[in-house]
């Protein structure tokens, strides 16, 4: 099965196949994944729930790890320079 | 499962890897009630994430399905935060949280890779090696991509080989261990001939790749994100242009909730008796936590705990002997992949080393020891709770973990609150 789920990062949709990992998706999207206590962007490392590089928000809820949680049609993305502005 | 509820299982395996999908079939298999638990959204840990079709690993679909049919309860995409009280733990997931009452307890936590600090590690598309692997599984496209694959141990060899197969591109393979012991390492390989056909076919299959010894990245390089980087290659400096960094130096066992439950710990790895049972009473642990020997010990070991959990000491002690041989293969991995002291001396005094905080490499310099360092420059105290950085601060200036206290990760507020209903005698479940 190759059925694709449209997901949103920062309000810009983003279309992948199913079985995509969310912080794929913000990588796709071109984002960084949150900015570093002093500023700098930062995007997934370790790709298995350990580092906490890759935290964002998903559908409001925030400080989730996208690395861990698969895109579902319709879910909403914000990444931490969003979530502040 | 619905939230705040409290399950109960007569063996409770956490870890859905190699050695906690064995653990659990083989006690299941012995007609006790089996649940396990893993943070991931599906079965096979990391070495056999997305492999349940079998297409590379054809053990991961066996073992999928043997647990399937062993009718073990499987529950994936929850997370184990705490241990509220002897026998139980908390569990939660993103909409809720749960309690799990155990009668034995197989601990099967896998292990992480090991990050060392240089300039510009910190860079986005500068990753883990494994890392890098997981994105590519979970649909990162990588096609067309170049790819420089650095650090340490037999895992870059088999992430380069993945890449490529998916499209990528790989100018270099970075080995800091010198030739020298990949030679012995090679020919001590003659004790395990299924990792020489392995090793062979790696060998085959990267034909074209080139795999430097002696060598590893001085600093990335890029704007938003990595464009290249400079690499000592057997002591000459190079810089190469890519668009991702892979870099992983080994792997470090996840003690963390071993800790938490009081099992006691020696050379960084989780001390266990004969039939896997931790110096905590009714805990068990299997695999890389025990030691870093792959995913056949892995295996072996998961079986042992999962028979011995379930009461059949006499099934377990027919896997004792092949447990021996593939222990042999965790000690010459530790021998031939050990960090070299240069490695030491990458960070500037800006490069950062623990990224949750941001502490720098100078600020950590004015200390002598881990917990000073937390106290004073808020070093491993952020998210990851000392995961990324605390390995690094071992190897780098010496300094001895601090105990683990709970929750073992970052928890939702909800979860705590229930803990504090419970101290004061309320009942958790609505």
């Amino acid at each position: 099965m190759h059925s694709e789920v449209t997901v949103t990062v920062n309000g810009a949709p983003v279309v992948v196949p199913s079985g995509t990992s969310v912080a794929v998706a913000i990588v796709m999207a071109g984002q960084a994944c949150r900015r570093s206590v002093s500023g700098e962007p930062r995007g997934p490392l370790c790709g298995m729930g350990i580092c906490f590089e890759c935290c964002v928000a998903i559908n409001g809820n925030r400080h989730v790890r996208s690395c861990q949680l698969l895109c579902e049609q319709g879910m909403e993305v914000a990444t931490e320079k969003c979530i502040d502005e | 499962m619905n939230r705040e509820e409290r399950h109960h299982f007569d063996v409770l395996v956490i870890g859905g890897g190699p050695a906690g999908m064995a653990a659990a079939a083989c006690a299941a298999e012995c007609g006790v009630r089996v649940g396990m638990v893993d943070d991931n959204p599906s079965l096979g840990g990391q070495i056999w994430r997305g492999e349940s079709d079998g297409q590379h690993h054809p053990d991961a679909s066996k073992w999928v399905r043997r647990v399937r049919r062993s009718g073990a309860a499987v529950l994936c995409g929850w997370r184990v935060v705490h241990q509220p009280e002897e026998g139980v733990l908390l569990a939660e997931n993103l909409s809720g949280f749960c309690e799990l009452k155990y009668g034995k307890l197989v601990l099967a936590p896998g292990a992480r890779e090991r990050f060392l600090p240089f300039p510009g590690w910190t860079l986005p598309n500068v990753m883990g090696a494994g890392g890098l692997q997981a994105m590519v599984k979970c649909g990162l496209p990588i096609r067309g991509k170049r790819v420089i694959v650095a650090g340490t141990g037999p895992l870059l060899l088999a992430v380069a080989d993945y890449l490529r197969k998916h499209g990528a591109e790989i100018p270099l393979i970075c080995e800091q261990a010198c030739w020298r012991s990949l030679a012995k390492f090679g020919l001590a390989l003659v004790r395990w001939p299924a990792k020489i056909v392995q090793g062979l076919r790696l060998k085959f299959d990267l034909a074209g790749v080139p795999l430097a010894a002696n060598s590893w990245p001085l600093a990335a390089h890029g704007e938003t994100t990595v464009e290249r980087v400079t690499v000592s290659r057997a002591g000459r400096v190079e810089d190469i242009p890519c668009d991702y960094l892979a870099c992983g130096f080994h792997l470090v066992p996840n003690i963390e909730l071993p800790l938490l439950l009081g099992c006691a710990v020696g050379n960084g790895c989780v001390q266990v008796n004969e039939f896997q049972e931790t110096t905590s009473s009714s805990v068990f642990c299997a695999g890389e936590p025990t030691s870093i020997g792959g995913v056949e010990l892995a295996l072996i070991e998961g079986q042992i705990a999962g028979l011995a959990a379930a009461g059949r000491t006499r099934e377990a002690r027919a896997w004792f002997e092949k447990r021996k041989k593939a222990r042999g293969f965790a000690q010459l991995l530790d021998r031939t992949f050990r960090l070299r002291t240069e490695l030491k001396s990458l960070s500037r005094s800006e490069t950062v080393v623990c990224r949750c905080e941001d502490v720098s490499y100078s600020r950590l310099r004015q200390h002598t020891c881990w917990r000073s360092a937390k106290l004073h420059t808020r070093c491993g105290m952020g998210s990851c709770q000392g995961r990324v950085c605390g390995p690094m601060t071992q190897f780098l200036f010496k300094w001895k973990p601090d105990s683990v206290r709970p929750p073992v990760f970052p928890a939702r507020v909800e979860s705590l609150a229930a803990l504090a209903r419970q101290l004061e005698g309320q009942p958790t479940a609505k």
